[in-house]
């Protein structure tokens, strides 16, 4: 996978780990009567060279908070630094990788890949090569002429995190990217993200509702509270890396985290259930057998 | 080995085909000879409604010596330059107008209300007035073919450019692109496939109105022929000349020239968005 090593050791010293700090952030939607509050006094921190997974409860205002560190949207209240300089709004160092592929469809994998250097008035000779370099890592240099209606789901993710890198973000913040891919698809993309990640530590954000994949991929997690979202706990998963999906089904250490963690979350689930959340109630459901059978 | 060897040898069975009537090309053709055979046997046993038509065999007739007048292609030039000029306008103008719309707050809010009064007048109302407003008899034509193409065009760019999923922008934006990169990379390729949609939908009304916009031209023209006002005013013509298979002469001309272009119009738009036929 690793193409030229010299090249990924380049790679690696280019990044610029970044650090982001939420403090005391609040957001609402809609005005005086009708006013829901999805964000409350919420303040957590994205730690530089590490991998956070934060995971909560479906619904719980996780696309929130992501679209405030992105710069979508600001803040009620609050603030949202990097580096200690506050975000004002969408910018190279924090990028996004949607839930489903935000792929440009009329674009092929090699132009898509080169959108933000292109965009950015940037195409040069080490652009075209580090573009280059990062579809041979991610396992696309067969496909860098197909659309992205012609790659498998994997493919697109993968795709997907190539055109991130190109444009070296100081955080990358991942929305339930692997959502939707099929079971094994999506434990071989664990494996190679978290591969990734290793090689070059740079500072990742990754949301998930997934517990197993939180726990296979994280340093940190953060388990939030039902909306209004706040951080409920964070673990440190002090599981050695690199890890996989054999191993850490038989890890003590890793199940132990992972019984904590669905104890919160079934807290806050039951808390949002009895509000009438629907989708509480098929995660309630779930835990319940899962505890019964273990 | 041996059992491959005389696998190659033995003649080669021939392989469970299709039925022939499968083909497309072969089922258009029943289609069209069904079609024709019903029309000539109900003229010529003269069925109430569609017997008073004339039959194919007279309508070939009267279409035949048709073939070698020079004024009768004149028609098919004249109605062609038309509807393409009339069409051009529409796309020239309705394309930037309706992305504006869909971009623009402020300038849809503006003209939305002037847009959606003028949307259901028919182009057959403008005829009188599009003689009175311009100057010569053609720009009279092109402006009334020009409104059977516009709003098509338009209401199909203003869905496309409003439909275009936020994540691109989002993405876009935070790549680093500026309005223009964005306007020139994403919105227009995302509207791409709407803008042909509106385009095909849009050359059939042009040829819809021709009969209407071409009553305007009086049968002027360049070749004095009976039949060279173009193919609307052909039919026209023949109706008040009191020829029967001259009308079914030009309605079927006006059918294969729409064919024609709604073809080379499906054509372009497949050349023109390649991501959209490798799904």
């Amino acid at each position: 996978m690793s193409a030229v090593p010299g090249e990924t050791s380049a790679l690696r010293a280019s990044i610029k780990a970044g650090e982001l700090e939420v403090s005391h952030v609040s957001k609402s939607y809609g005005d005086a009567a009708f006013r829901t509050e999805v964000v409350r006094d919420c303040s957590f921190k994205i730690e530089r060279n590490k991998l956070t997974v934060m995971i909560g409860p479906s619904g719980c205002g996780k696309s929130t908070l992501i679209r405030l560190l992105a710069g979508f949207e600001k803040p009620t209240s609050g603030t949202i630094t990097i580096n200690g300089q506050p975000v004002t709004g969408p910018g190279r160092d924090r990028l996004v990788l949607f839930q489903e592929s935000a792929l440009f469809p009329w674009m092929n994998t090699w132009d898509n890949v080169l959108y933000g250097p292109r965009a950015r008035g940037e195409l040069n000779k080490q652009t075209v090569e580090l573009a280059d370099f990062l579809i041979n890592k991610v396992g696309l240099g067969q496909f860098r002429r197909k659309y992205p209606a012609q790659l498998s789901g994997g493919m697109q993710r993968r795709a997907e995190l190539a055109r991130a890198m190109i444009n070296n973000p100081a955080v990358m913040i991942l929305d339930e990217p692997f959502r939707g891919l099929d079971a094994m698809t999506k434990v071989l993309m664990w494996e190679y993200y978290a591969a990734l990640f290793e090689e070059t530590r740079r500072t990742n954000f990754f949301v998930t509702t997934d517990i197993d994949e939180a726990i296979f991929l994280a340093d940190r997690l953060l388990i939030m509270s039902s909306i209004p979202t706040q951080v409920r706990a964070v673990l440190e998963i002090d599981v050695p890396r690199p890890r996989t999906q054999l191993a850490m089904v038989e890890n003590d250490r890793a199940n132990e985290i992972k019984m904590q963690a669905l104890s919160i979350l079934h807290e806050e689930a039951m808390k949002s259930f009895s509000r009438g959340s629907k989708a509480a109630a098929d995660f309630v459901d779930a835990y319940s057998k899962r505890v019964t059978k273990t | 080995m041996s059992a491959v060897a005389s696998a190659a040898v033995r003649p080669p069975v021939k392989k469970p085909g299709k039925p022939w009537f499968s083909h497309p090309m072969v089922r258009a053709m029943i289609s069209i000879a069904v079609f024709i055979g019903v029309w000539e046997v109900a003229a010529r046993l003269n069925w109430p409604w569609i017997g008073q038509a004339p039959a194919p065999t007279k309508v070939l007739d009267a279409w035949i010596p048709l073939l070698s007048d020079q004024g009768y292609w004149y028609s098919w030039y004249q109605s062609s330059r038309r509807v393409l000029s009339g069409f051009l306008a529409a796309m020239i103008i309705g394309i930037p107008f309706g992305l504006a719309m869909a971009t623009s707050r402020v300038f849809n809010d503006v003209t939305f209300p002037v847009f959606e009064i003028l949307r259901p007048v028919p182009p057959l109302a403008w005829v009188p007035a599009a003689i009175i407003f311009w100057p010569t008899q053609e720009l009279s034509i092109g402006f009334v073919i020009f409104l059977g193409a516009i709003y098509t065009i338009m209401l199909n760019v203003i869905g496309g450019a409003r439909s275009i999923d936020i994540r691109f922008f989002q993405a876009a934006r935070s790549m680093g692109s500026s309005n223009w990169d964005i306007f020139r990379r994403i919105i227009l390729p995302a509207v791409l496939p709407s803008i042909i949609v509106g385009m095909e939908v849009g050359i059939g009304i042009t040829w819809n109105v021709v009969v209407a916009a071409e009553m305007i031209s009086g049968g002027g023209g360049a070749i004095q022929s009976s039949a060279g006002g173009g193919l609307g005013f052909f039919i026209w013509n023949s109706y008040i000349g009191g020829s029967y298979p001259l009308i079914v002469v030009g309605m079927i001309s006006i059918g294969i020239a729409g064919y024609i272009s709604s073809a080379i119009i499906r054509r372009l738009g497949i050349y023109v968005t390649p991501w959209l036929r490798l799904r």
